[in-house]
């Protein structure tokens, strides 16, 4: 049983930690749950783009063309260019576009912007029908092999914890940060465009 | 892997061929025929028929089939079962749709707005996306980690978490995808597909704060991941400082557990955010100094202009609206008396009015709120409305509680341009038209 005391002291503490964001001194106010192990820890991976939290290991172009061609190309085909899963090399260029009818064409090697990125997504999520199933060194592997097909490593490059977070994307200054919100003045009192939807297919 | 292939575009073009058969037949929940009329005309048919009707072999999805008694003050109904978990009437057939994404493993289904009544979305047509299919957990095995930049990692089974002081909060979740394929020319016929990808709920759980507070946070922790435990393990990377707004961890969806679909047994809830960062099946809570810069915040859920600049993090849902009746593939009763109804949301706040067309633009009239009005959730709004049974363009519009002003699709694409068919893809909350023709005919038109 708590104190009235206690428990007014606790509800300060947990408020001031609220406003504070960060406090030396924690108090948990409740308690529950337990604290994980090291080694429980240890299974999650969540690089971060200057390569904090990259696992060891390492793999090359050739290993990664191998590991690709078994687990990859069936979904994004044999030289990347895409099929169920997306196209992951090509398009540079292709993003300064003010074309309705011309598609921009995202892909690792015109879009993505780190490629610690692309690790973490592979080891996570890849493939699909398997996800997790992949060494680190496999996954290293292909990201080497992915980034040396869309010309931004060479094909002797070696991928690790310490080469990947070095290699500069090409797109790595393509974002901004959001500016909303826009502000509309009451929509206008002359339609200028009138659209309908195409006819049925028959 | 190639024979996998194979299999899977077999297994998609079997699925489109059988909807096809299914929406021709009129015993089939998925028929697409004269159901689809405005007002209750089908219904007066139902009610000249004067036999019995043996059950249908085969009922809409959620809800089972019972014989139809001529008249049913004449006969018992079926009893009460001891134990149950009801289901919806056997009439009903309103069912959310799947995009046809190459695969159904990372896909969405819409909700049929159209059909929707108030402002709460019935759990099982809660719209849905996925990135690796709808995960199967044990809520009795699951965990939350909470670690990183933290002064004590914490580890909470789902027992742990239910005892925590809880709130609940009437709460819509918009993908920011939602209408994606809208932006140069009119697409989808109905609704369901131009603006299916919103939903609401009351959501319950726990707030985010209470449970950062107890592993405390240290000094130069600005962000935090969120990881779900699906075969996507999905990951979306959220500032501190919002994380210790009113972000909460739900466990409760409209007064039971949460769906399998919405994330069950936990979803992270980040209010007023777009649909991907609200975490679902969350079992990692990871404090950082920068962004992750995952996959989705950076390939996928970014903004591409046409400078080839792409907007990231932009998180906010913003002011939208659309008239759900009238709407698209509907036909009018002819001239007379009709209700335009339809939803409004803003992830910044409450709506503060919504101003109703139904001459493309030109005039506009205030439409009545249902009440209660609240932050950042659907709010249903009303309009009286006399047709001549002349051609009609109706659009609504809607203010919310910071001024905010929901812009044409021509205002909106000045500022955005259109880099592709799909423009920027992402947060097109544009004024919907829908035409009526002469006939009464509603479709889905540009109109700006």
């Amino acid at each position: 049983m708590f104190t009235i005391t206690e428990t007014v002291v606790a509800l300060a503490l947990s408020m001031l930690a609220t406003s504070a964001l960060a406090t030396d001194a924690r108090e948990p106010t409740y308690g529950f749950g337990t604290r994980p192990s090291e080694a429980e820890l240890g299974h999650f991976v969540s690089p971060l783009p200057d390569g904090r939290g990259l696992p060891q290991g390492s793999g090359s172009v050739l290993e990664g063309k191998s590991v690709y061609q078994q687990q990859c190309a069936s979904c994004h085909g044999e030289k990347l260019t895409g099929g169920i899963g997306d196209r992951l090399i090509g398009g540079r260029g292709s993003l300064v576009n003010d074309d309705p009818k011309k598609a921009p064409v995202k892909t690792v090697e015109s879009y993505w912007p780190y490629a610690t990125t692309l690790f973490d997504y592979i080891k996570r999520a890849m493939p699909m029908s398997a996800p997790g199933s992949l060494t680190d060194d496999q996954v290293y592997a292909l990201t080497a092999y992915i980034l040396s097909q869309a010309n931004i490593v060479s094909e002797d490059a070696i991928m690790s914890a310490d080469t990947l977070p070095k290699v500069v994307m090409p797109n790595r200054d393509g974002f901004i940060p959001d500016h909303r919100p826009e502000r509309f003045p009451p929509a206008s009192r002359t339609p200028h465009q009138s659209l309908a939807i195409a006819p049925a297919a028959k | 892997m190639k024979g996998q292939d194979d299999e899977l575009r077999a297994r998609l073009d079997r699925e489109a061929h059988d909807l096809a058969v299914k929406r021709r037949d009129p015993a089939s929940p998925f028929f697409r025929g004269d159901r689809r009329r405005f007002v209750l005309r089908s219904a007066a048919a139902v009610s000249g028929i004067a036999l019995a009707r043996a059950a249908p072999a085969q009922a809409p999805p959620g809800a089972a089939a019972h014989d139809v008694p001529p008249d049913a003050t004449k006969t018992p109904g079926y009893p009460l079962a001891d134990e149950s978990y009801g289901t919806r009437s056997q009439f009903e057939t309103e069912v959310r749709r799947r995009f046809k994404t190459p695969t159904p493993l990372s896909s969405w289904t819409m909700t049929p707005l159209e059909a929707g009544v108030g402002i709460v979305t019935p759990s099982g047509l809660h719209f849905e996306r996925s990135h690796g299919g709808t995960a199967v957990i044990d809520p009795a095995r699951h965990s939350l980690y909470v670690h990183g930049m933290v002064q004590e990692p914490r580890k909470y089974s789902m027992h742990d978490l239910r005892r925590f002081p809880s709130i609940s909060r009437m709460m819509f979740i918009e993908c920011s995808g939602n209408g994606l394929t809208e932006w140069s020319k009119p697409t989808m016929r109905t609704v369901q597909f131009t603006h299916g990808l919103t939903s609401t709920s009351e959501w319950t759980g726990v707030p985010l704060s209470t449970i950062l507070n107890e592993a405390g946070l240290a000094h130069g922790a600005k962000w935090l991941l969120a990881e779900g435990g699906d075969a996507a393990a999905m990951t979306r990377s959220i500032p501190i400082d919002k994380a210790m707004k009113d972000c909460f961890l739900a466990y409760g969806q409209n007064g039971e557990a949460i769906r399998p679909e919405q994330g069950h047994p936990l979803r992270l809830m980040v209010p007023g955010c777009e649909g991907n960062i609200n975490i679902k099946w969350l079992r990692r809570i990871e404090v950082s100094d920068t962004p992750f810069m995952t996959r989705e915040e950076t390939s996928k859920y970014t903004d591409l202009l046409p400078d080839g600049k792409a907007v990231q993090f932009s998180l906010v849902m913003e002011a939208k609206s659309v008239i759900t009746s009238p709407s698209g593939e509907m036909t009018l009763d002819g001239p007379g008396f009709y209700e335009i109804t339809g939803l409004a949301w803003s992830g910044r706040g409450a709506i503060q009015r919504v101003d109703v067309s139904t001459d493309g633009g030109r005039t506009w009239r205030a439409a009545k709120l249902q009440s209660p009005v609240l932050p950042i959730c659907h709010t249903r709004f009303r309009l009286p409305w006399k047709w001549d049974g002349g051609e009609a363009i109706l659009q609504s519009r809607c203010v919310d509680e910071t001024g905010y002003v929901q812009p044409t699709l021509g205002q909106l694409i000045a500022v955005r341009g259109l880099n592709g068919p799909l423009g920027s893809i992402y947060h097109l909350n544009a004024i919907q038209s829908w035409h009526v023709a002469a006939d009464g005919k509603v479709t889905n038109v540009h109109h700006y």
